[in-house]
């Protein structure tokens, strides 16, 4: 189990990622060897999974973010693997979730404008095996992204 | 906007798996050299498609055990502001992300708890005193997957 010390390099380490091993371990109060040993030992416990870029689509010129909230046919046994399957081979879907509750599953979805986006709803996203509802929304702004947790 | 060759491809790639590479190390693996590789890493920061890096922890070994995305309608807009709710909702420890939508509510909230129990306490103290708070709607993360987009 982590310790306090443990904790304290995670909250450090996860508000900026982009941090050296020497200021990671200046700012968690601890030696460079110390905080060392802690990560390589959070990385073998499988607790540190990656340290991994984010790309901001945006930036190449992808304009349009969309959710899809998809609810499936369940009186076909093999809907969600199928459907999954499926939607991985969309390049432009770029999260697959699925849930419990009134939604199955949710793709998110990038499109370089809405001429593109309506172009992937009807040839990519429709065609996908067992859809019984889908209902899309729009992404304006992301206000709060880093996904860090409270640890 | 920035135009992409096959090389940043790969180095995109790569360094969503493991940002912590080094260009020599990266340089080695993809058979470039690694002033090459430097280069075209510096020009994909400053123009912005590597947005900076996120720490990808196991939640559960961590003891997170629930995941819920919550849409969240304001009751009384208008007379609450925006701006209010959105830095009420981004200072609650357990909201992971906040995302202004269009369509059937608001907002998407992703919040994180140790249990139902725990998320019950989330919602019933946290979320639901927030200023102008209405319909709220829960869906219990099962599963995610990220996929690498349209630079696979």
């Amino acid at each position: 189990m982590l310790d306090e010390t443990d904790r304290r390099i995670l909250r450090q380490y996860q508000h900026d990622p982009g941090m050296g091993p020497a200021e990671l371990a200046e700012r968690a109060a601890v030696t460079p060897a110390t905080c060392a040993r802690r990560l390589e030992r959070m990385r073998a416990a499988g607790i540190i999974r990656a340290n991994r870029a984010v790309i901001d689509w945006r930036a190449l010129g992808y304009e349009v973010e969309v959710s899809l909230r998809v609810a499936l046919d369940k009186t076909q046994p093999r809907a969600f693997d199928e459907f999954t399957a499926a939607a991985r081979e969309v390049p432009e879907v770029v999260e697959i979730q699925t849930f419990l509750g009134r939604v199955d599953l949710r793709l998110y979805v990038i499109a370089r404008d809405m001429a593109h986006y309506q172009h992937l709803y009807r040839s990519a996203i429709l065609p996908l095996p067992h859809i019984a509802d889908i209902e899309a929304l729009m992404h304006v702004a992301r206000i709060k992204s880093d996904e860090v947790l409270p640890v | 906007m920035t135009e992409l060759d096959d090389t940043d491809r790969r180095i995109l790639r790569a360094l969503v798996a493991d940002a912590t590479q080094s260009a020599s190390a990266l340089g080695r693996r993809l058979g470039l050299s690694q002033p090459a590789v430097w280069r075209r890493i510096r020009r994909l920061r400053s123009e912005g498609v590597i947005a900076g890096q996120r720490l990808d922890l196991d939640r559960e070994r961590l003891g997170f055990g629930v995941t819920v995305f919550l849409g969240v309608k304001l009751a009384t807009k208008g007379r609450v502001s925006l701006d209010d709710f959105e830095r009420a909702v981004s200072a609650i420890p357990e909201v992971q992300t906040v995302e202004h939508i269009l369509g059937l509510f608001d907002y998407r909230l992703r919040v994180v708890a140790r249990d139902i129990a725990d998320f019950e306490r989330v919602l019933r103290r946290r979320i639901m005193t927030l200023p102008g708070v209405g319909d709220v709607e829960a869906n219990v993360l099962l599963s995610e997957e990220r996929r690498p987009g349209p630079i696979g």
